[in-house]
């Protein structure tokens, strides 16, 4: 069980947790004013990276929020985690 | 003569307690501290089983858990034969009753062993190659005989009935291993008065220190140091015998297996036979030791060939000489302490055969002065004997040795399978030709032998400066010689318990396996139940040097859980049976019902009166609502409260419609897609106020969509100021649906004119004296209402209405009175592919942008010939056809879609469907072929309402003035009694007033002035002010708890908010809170709950949502011993059971409630 650092309520048991998926796929702003492709990209492309991934969980048995994780893919090593907004290293 | 092989004196085993036991039904005697092992080889049983593929004559070969040869099934009664276990980790207790294994028809003389005959069809591959031809000759013929033939013991066929528990742990430092290295680490690391958790898989810790009654530590001799330096260990230290650490998982989480019953003669029925401890570590010690390795000669295999350090074992430590004349095979020193050691027992030793040309050293020595004959640069050529061994031959042909044991050594292996899982890195030692962990190990299984040192490395890695200990009397040993590899040959074994041989490896590598990894699924070495533990290294080296190559290029393969095996039982814990799944009941019971499956919860599928069939009374059931009333129980919908300034925004951002024109009181059919524009979820949406709705979503779906619009809220949508609430179990919901339905109601209800309330509204009043939430909406096409209540008074309204004549209907009634009006059910008219205009609710979606609205404009959501819901009309009325059929044109084969809904309609007086068809809507009026069993049925294409198409059903009608009448008393609640318990109590507390807080800062503090108690800005910490407390459970989320009688805080903390937005939501009725209260609360939680709930890492006034077990809870530290579980309704039950699991193990006495 991976022990997962909430940026509010520190570190708690990875089975209070929900992978949120790829961080950063931002949604459009305007998504009537993207093509087809664009948006094709946005629902279904995402990153597959062996090492360093930029990801989503969120603490959903426990304070609820989402937040940005930084983990090695390879080691499942966690590496930082950050509260919406706040800059990943 | 009993026990003729047991020592005058000496050993562990206590001989003032006898102990019988029988095994293939012959009884014996053996002692108290025994293993099942020790005790047979005490009476001269050597045979105890039968190999794997060749039926061959096994004894035992070790005297741990590496054991591959003497598997055994011991019989505790029905339910409890538990096959391949191993002899040699067994402890004997009296009565135990242990069979052999894969004999037939009995383990001396067994026919199977004529497969030996067969055995150029069964080496290496031959499930790829002998077995292959006619295929269908496979299923029917080769695997069952070769299950038949190869085989271990037979699994039990009855119900477990042995209960098995589950235990969450935390410490500083995890030592795996009670040897000299882990216990020296244990007590390096209590020194520093860290945590620590010491397990090791034997009775009794100290490891190979105690086969050394000649070594002294410190002065004494080294059993006895065990004991001092158990007795040493601090208060921080939790000493785990008889647990192996099977597994390392991410996250330093290791996995540990305590056998807590299979020991004792008598069950009490109140322990479990295992606990499965998952245990996080800061730090790993891994005092793991070494296993010793088999040499490979012709014929290694007979009974009476063992490893020389098993039989030192067996004669420190239980007493038992392992043969009359033995014979020695090493290739290294350590084996020369056996000699020495039996000889001194009075052992005949018949000569040392040392593969070494040149053999020195003070164990040499001291057995040559002994006049052991030593023949350096010999090996085993082969030995003789059925179910003994009898002789052993020499390479140089020089003779033939009678003997009826043989002892071999060929080296030692460092235990590094932990470290493997641990993804840590192996580094190859050249020099032992064996494989080192990189950090983390001490002791041999960092391939450290000097007990000097072990003990000094162990205080170092325990965190303690390291310690010198005086060690005396062990002699200075040569190790450390990588594995000789052996010549091709049928018969010497590489891996025992698989049997395969070196002549298999040849074939493996002649055949091109050569990669290690292949060669091990090819050949089948090391993937026994004993994973190889006494065979990897020799199979690599005999595989490098068929192939040339050095050992290092071979490379190990690798290693995974379970270190030993595993029980399901344990894997499983509680959950099985009742427990297996949490089950929610709605809160209104009903005599007669029967009940069905929906998401996590269980709904009433009809209400049979009498002898009435469930199709009957689905008939009955809907006439009533088309006809008169009826009632469904509708508590199980997911409710959420949606309030903040941005509320309808953001509701129209999540579903497909436009709510900010919705006026407080009226409701809105919303339909919710995904971002890739298919339907996921529908609902109603009520406006309350300008600023707050109550949305509905279905039973299944609920915390789908909770997550799914906190998900859109929190990271796409941050800047609307929306909160939202789950009120699910808030409200318990009636549905009033037919004709009558508000005649029926209106006697009740003082506040709410029932008459000009529209289809669609919503209005706050009350049932009596009860506040009631009441909708006026349907989802049967009648006229209709649903009330919400609180859920404990549910029942007497349910009750009332019941009295009046009301019918109670079930979900089989509301799936027909649904598809009668062509309306949707998610997730059975549709399958995830489905868009709003698909399902024929193009009408739901406003203009501009919500979730999926852009995908709906890509081409292929456009597709005129896209599936469609259509109405389908059998040609043969009295045809209800299957749910799932393909539907074709007639004639064709190509399927055009699938039936989704099928009923008999007792409105219609016929059988009618939903489908999805390709192109639908174009083809109404058309006749198609629906697939059935019994062949095909003609159907005609139609609308999919079938019933009151223009909707005049639903319009509101005047209800005359009538007299108002009482509910029937409220039912009281009965609340569980707990076992009592010394150690821990169980209690339901009355329920209290509880308001879900969501604010901002500035609104935060207002709201704790206002309402008395302070919300905390620390997380997971709560406020205690007078009789009321307020509980951190995220950034912007509090929990304000507060006696019954506290008024109406609600409106109070509004007012406090000061027109900033805020979410101040009652949820008093959505949980009820257990106290669990006593010294072993904290052990109790820890059965089910992962988080650390010592007092530093979780101190008095934490509190946190969390997992127990299967389900999401508030847990709140009152005090030292004192938790308060804040557990939904639905879930107390499953809550309170799993607590009562772990209150069954506290051995504390029993207090009786006076
Ligand atoms: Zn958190």
């Amino acid at each position: 069980m991976l022990r997962i650092p909430c940026p509010w309520c520190g570190p708690r048991p990875e089975n209070e947790f929900r992978y949120g998926g790829q961080a950063g796929v931002i949604r459009p702003a305007d998504p009537a004013a993207v093509s087809d492709a664009a948006w094709g990209a946005y629902l279904h492309l995402r990153d597959n990276p062996k090492g360093r991934h930029v990801e989503r969980w969120r603490h959903l048995h426990g304070c609820g929020r989402f937040f940005t994780c930084v983990r090695d893919t390879v080691t499942d090593r966690i590496a930082s985690t950050h509260k919406p907004g706040e800059a990943v290293a | 003569m009993t026990q003729p092989f047991r020592t005058a004196a000496g050993g562990r085993v206590d001989r003032g307690r006898p102990v019988r036991f029988s095994f293939d039904g012959q009884p014996y005697e053996g002692y108290a501290g025994d293993t099942l092992a020790s005790a047979l080889l005490a009476n001269d049983v050597h045979l105890v089983g039968r190999s794997f593929k060749y039926h061959r004559p096994r004894g035992i070969l070790s005297a741990g858990s590496e054991e591959p040869n003497a598997l055994v099934a011991i019989d505790r009664g029905p339910g409890r034969i538990t096959p391949n276990l191993r002899a040699t980790a067994i402890e004997l207790y009296d009565g135990l009753t242990a069979r052999s294994q894969n004999r037939f028809p009995s383990l001396r003389f067994d026919l199977g062993a004529a497969a030996g005959l067969a055995a150029p069809l069964i080496s290496a591959g031959f499930y790829y190659k002998s077995f292959m031809w006619p295929p269908s000759f496979w299923r029917r013929v080769y695997e069952p005989l070769i299950r038949r033939a190869a085989g271990l013991g037979r699994a039990p066929e009855e119900a477990d009935p042995d209960r098995y528990s589950h235990r969450y742990g935390h410490c500083d430092v995890l030592i795996v291993g009670g040897g000299p290295a882990g216990l020296a680490a244990a007590l390096g690391a209590s020194a520093t008065g860290a945590r620590v958790i010491l397990c090791d898989e034997q009775a009794e810790p100290g490891g190979s220190l105690l086969d050394e009654p000649g070594v002294t530590i410190d002065g004494w001799p080294a059993p006895d140091w065990v004991r001092e330096a158990i007795a040493t260990l601090g208060g921080s230290v939790t000493l785990l015998p008889r647990t192996t650490a099977f597994g390392w998982y991410p996250g330093n989480t290791i996995g540990l297996l305590e056998r807590v019953t299979d020991h004792l003669a008598q069950l009490d029925g109140t322990l479990p036979r295992e606990r499965l401890w998952q245990v996080r570590a800061e730090r790993v010690v891994l005092a793991t030791g070494a296993i010793e390795r088999p040499l490979v000669f012709p014929g290694n295999d007979r009974p009476g060939i063992m490893l020389a350090g098993a039989a030192r074992t067996y004669l420190h430590r239980y007493g038992v000489k392992v043969g009359g004349r033995i014979v020695i095979a090493t290739d290294n020193d350590s084996a020369y302490r056996a000699a020495i050691d039996l000889h001194a027992a009075g052992t005949e030793i018949a000569g040392i055969v040392d593969s070494r040309t040149r053999v020195d050293g003070e164990a040499v020595q001291a057995a040559r002065a002994l006049g052991i004959a030593i023949r350096a640069g010999q090996t085993i050529a082969g030995t003789e004997g059925r179910s003994r061994v009898h002789s052993a031959k020499l390479s140089d042909g020089t003779g033939v040795i009678p003997c009826d044991t043989i002892l071999m050594s060929g080296g030692w292996t460092p235990s590094v399978h932990l470290f493997s899982q641990s993804r840590g890195q192996l580094v190859f030692d050249a020099g032992s030709g064996t494989c080192l962990p990189s950090e983390g190990a001490v002791g041999a299984c960092a391939g450290v032998f000097d007990l000097a040192a072990c003990l000094r490395d162990g205080t170092e890695a325990g965190g303690s400066e390291p310690r010198r200990f005086a060690v005396a009397g062990m002699p200075a040993l040569a190790h450390g010689r990588p594995p000789a590899a052996a010549k091709p040959h049928r018969s010497a074994f590489v891996d025992f318990q698989n049997d395969v041989t070196t002549k298999d490896l040849a074939i493996a590598a002649a055949e091109g396996f050569v990669s290690i990894e292949h060669t091990k699924r090819y050949t089948t070495a090391g993937m026994a139940t004993d994973q190889g533990k006494t065979s990897n290294l020799n199979a690599l080296a005999t595989m490098a040097a068929l192939t040339g190559q050095d050992m290092q290029a071979v490379g190990l393969t690798t290693f995974r859980p379970p270190y030993t095996p595993v029980t399901f039982g344990a894997f499983a814990g509680v959950a099985r049976g009742a427990l297996f799944a949490p089950v929610r009941l709605p809160p209104i019971a009903a005599a007669g019902v029967v009940l069905e499956d929906a998401g996590t919860w269980k709904r009433a599928r009809c209400y049979p009166v009498g002898n009435e069939t469930a199709e009957a009374a689905t008939v009955r059931e809907c006439l009533a609502v088309r006809n008169e009333a009826g009632m469904l129980d509708a508590s199980t919908l997911g409710k959420i409260e949606v309030a903040g300034p941005d509320a309808a925004a953001f509701l129209s951002l999540i579903y497909t419609g436009d709510f900010t024109g919705l006026v407080p009181g009226r409701c809105r059919y919303a339909v919710l897609t995904g971002e890739d524009g298919f339907i996921r979820d529908d609902g109603i949406v009520a406006r309350l106020t300008a600023d707050r709705f109550h949305v509905t979503t279905t039973t299944a779906d609920a915390a789908f969509v909770l997550h799914h619009m906190e998900d859109y809220l929190q990271t796409e949508f941050p800047g609307l100021r929306v909160w939202l609430t789950s009120i699910t179990e808030q409200w318990a919901v009636i549905a009033v649906q037919g004709p009558r339905s508000a005649e029926v109601l209106a006697p009740f209800i003082p506040d709410i004119d029932l008459g000009p309330m529209p289809h669609m509204s919503v209005r706050d009043g009350h049932i009596r004296d009860i506040p009631l939430r009441l909708f006026r909406v349907s989802f049967t096409g009648e006229a209709g209402f649903e009330l919400n209540v609180p859920p404990d008074q549910a029942q007497r309204v349910w009750d009332t209405f019941l009295q009046r004549g009301v019918t109670p209907y079930g979900t089989d009634a509301m799936h027909v009175l649904r598809a009668e009006k062509g309306y949707i059910v998610v997730g059975q008219d549709t399958d995830g592919t489905v868009t709003p205009d698909d399902a024929g609710l193009a009408w739901t979606i406003a203009a501009g942008d919500f979730v999926g609205r852009r995908s709906l404009s890509l081409p292929d959501m456009k597709r005129p010939n896209r599936k469609q819901l259509v109405g389908l009309l059998p040609s043969d009325p009295a045809v209800v056809l299957e749910e799932g059929a393909q539907v074709a044109g007639d004639g064709a084969v190509a399927s055009l879609g699938h039936v989704t809904s099928s009923y008999f309609s007792p409105a219609l007086g016929r059988g009618f469907a939903l489908a999805s068809i390709a192109g639908g809507r174009a083809r109404i009026g058309a006749t198609l072929s629906v697939r059935m069993p019994r062949g095909d049925i003609a159907v005609t294409v139609v609308d999919p309402v079938f019933i009151d198409k223009p909707g005049q059903r639903l319009k509101a009608r005047p209800v005359q003035p009538v007299a108002a009448e009482p509910l029937l008393p409220p039912r009281p609640w009965r609340a569980p009694t707990c076992r009592p318990a010394a150690s821990v109590r169980l209690t339901v507390l009355a329920p209290t007033t509880r308001l879900a807080i969501r604010a901002g800062g500035p609104a935060a503090t207002g709201i704790g002035l206002a309402s008395g108690v302070l919300l905390p800005t620390v997380p997971n910490r709560s406020v205690i002010a007078r009789d009321r407390a307020a509980l951190w459970l995220g950034p912007d989320e509090w929990l304000i708890v507060a006696p019954d009688d506290a008024g109406d805080l609600r409106a109070e903390a509004l007012k406090a908010a000061a027109g900033h937005p805020v979410s101040v939501v009652d949820v008093s009725h959505a949980t009820r809170t257990i106290e669990l209260a006593g010294s072993a609360a904290a052990w109790c939680l820890n059965a089910f709950c992962a988080l650390d709930l010592d007092l530093a890492a979780f101190p008095v006034g934490m509190c946190t949502r969390t997992l127990l077990g299967k389900v999401p809870v508030v847990l709140w530290r009152v005090a030292g011993d004192l938790f308060h579980l804040d557990v939904a309704r639905s879930y107390v039950s499953y809550v309170w059971d799993c607590l009562e699991q772990a209150r069954l193990e506290l051995a504390d006495p029993v207090v009786t409630d006076t």
